[in-house]
């Protein structure tokens, strides 16, 4: 007699019915933002790579080794992990989509390597990620909490974090670069990423939202105080991590008020309270401004700059508007 | 709604974000229902609309259907005057942006942009904004 496990067949996926509208907004959103590294003119920044200092290379084939770190481990582990606990068979679909991007993130990095490195400094700086004491640190508390059998809802906040926390301690460089019209192009296909990294947090924070609803008081309690003390876990290997790599350059302060800001937009994206004051996180306008240009915050209110601007012509759907 | 002057009124899909923003300003505000055969807000004299940006890529999508839907009603559009915009610097040059469409097409200051759920900074200055939006209004109808 021979034990037999049923093979479960899922249902075929319907589109046409939805059981989270959220679901196929984000598809919709990745899908048409999809993109590949080629079609990024990487090596109009050779010239640039040119005039930087040894420590300069260094230090910038250091950072997006631990950022290639970082999307390995969402493409095989973080975003798989999450699939089982999908409570949609649209989430699950989204869910390859994030898992296929980090991937071509991952990819991306090696592009740069191949367009600026030598061989020799690339596998000099995967043996420094490998060895490194913070980055390894940084990787191991997520994929803990990655771990099968683990509670899904602690899975996203760890995913969130990820997404919206610990890239920014690399993504400050590129953009520190191309504040000083350095590396402009790799800049370009940074922001590209972190265009998607945003998505992915927003999606992920928005389904642990779902998540969290239903739990009664106590549960919703015992998970934000394990968001906290997560949170509070990774800055600290943060603060480590920044101060090795970016102490050289003195640009350490700098980067750690960026990590709070980012701290912040992590815990909101769960539903939470900022964590770290305003007078701790408003980050180098000139970083602000590499991140997105040409929209400097608004105050009309304040009466600051001599009156406000119409916006510039933008994409609108004319047929959706009436006037 | 006409305790307040000037009425906020804003949007806020399931995420919550801009909820959660309104939630903290004390600031008494309609919200447009997700469900979008659901009754639109009535204003009943000015107001500010709080508008998060849903674009992609290339700025497509930026302007929630209900809130355009609502704009395109004449008596609605007559009452707007100002528009906060929301989104996330992520996004890069479509930050903010339905705050700047909006603005754009009914001819209304933007009159500032936050970024998720806003900070206490933002909350602070939109709340002195609008109070002084309000005594301006009052002055000007007396």
């Amino acid at each position: 007699m021979k034990d037999t496990i049923e093979t479960r067949v899922p249902c075929a996926i319907n589109w046409n019915r939805l059981e989270d509208v959220k679901d196929l907004e984000v598809w919709n959103r990745l899908t048409v933002n999809f993109w590949l590294p080629e079609k990024v003119p990487l090596s109009n920044d050779i010239p640039s790579w040119g005039t930087f200092t040894d420590h300069e290379k260094e230090l910038t084939i250091r950072v997006f080794t631990g950022l290639t770190l970082l999307d390995t481990i969402q493409n095989c582990v973080g975003a798989p992990a999450l699939m089982p606990d999908a409570i949609t068979q649209h989430e699950e679909a989204v869910l390859t989509n994030i898992a296929f991007m980090e991937a071509v993130h991952a990819r991306s990095y090696s592009s740069i390597f191949s367009t600026l490195c030598s061989t020799k400094e690339i596998d000099e700086a995967f043996r420094w990620a490998d060895e490194n004491p913070h980055l390894q640190a940084k990787a191991k508390a997520i994929l803990d909490t990655y771990a099968p059998g683990n509670d899904p809802l602690k899975r996203k906040i760890a995913s969130v974090f990820l997404e919206s926390f610990l890239f920014y301690s690399g993504f400050y460089l590129p953009m520190y670069w191309s504040s000083r019209a350095k590396l402009t192009n790799t800049a370009d296909l940074i922001r590209l990423i972190i265009r998607d990294e945003a998505v992915h947090g927003y999606y992920i924070g928005y389904k642990f939202q779902r998540g969290y609803e239903q739990l009664d008081e106590a549960g919703q309690q015992e998970l934000k105080d394990y968001a906290f003390s997560l949170m509070f876990e990774l800055y600290d290997i943060e603060n480590n991590y920044t101060e090795e790599l970016y102490d050289g350059i003195g640009l350490t302060e700098d980067v750690k008020v960026f990590l709070h800001y980012n701290a912040n937009k992590a815990l909101q994206n769960l539903g939470f309270e900022a964590l770290f004051p305003p007078e701790v996180s408003e980050v180098n306008p000139a970083i602000l401004a590499a991140l997105s240009p040409d929209s400097e915050n608004h105050d009309f209110f304040s009466g600051s700059g001599s009156s406000y601007v119409i916006g510039k012509a933008v994409a609108t759907e004319d047929e959706d508007w009436d006037f | 709604m006409s305790a307040s002057i000037p009425a906020l009124i804003y949007f806020s899909s399931k995420s919550g974000n801009t909820e959660r923003f309104v939630a903290r300003l004390a600031w008494p505000a309609a919200r447009f229902s997700i469900d979008s055969d659901a009754p639109m807000p009535k204003p009943d004299g000015p107001f500010v609309l709080i508008c998060p940006t849903y674009a992609d890529g290339e700025g497509r999508g930026a302007v929630p259907k209900p809130v355009i839907r609502f704009l395109n009603n004449p008596t609605n559009r007559a009452q707007i005057i100002g528009v906060i915009g929301t989104g996330n610097r992520n996004f890069g040059e479509t930050y903010a942006l339905a705050g700047r469409i909006i603005a754009d097409k009914c001819k209304v200051p933007l009159l500032y942009t936050f970024e998720l759920a806003g900070t206490e900074t933002d909350i602070a200055r939109v709340r002195a904004g609008l109070k002084k939006l309000g005594r301006q209004l009052c002055s000007t109808a007396a």
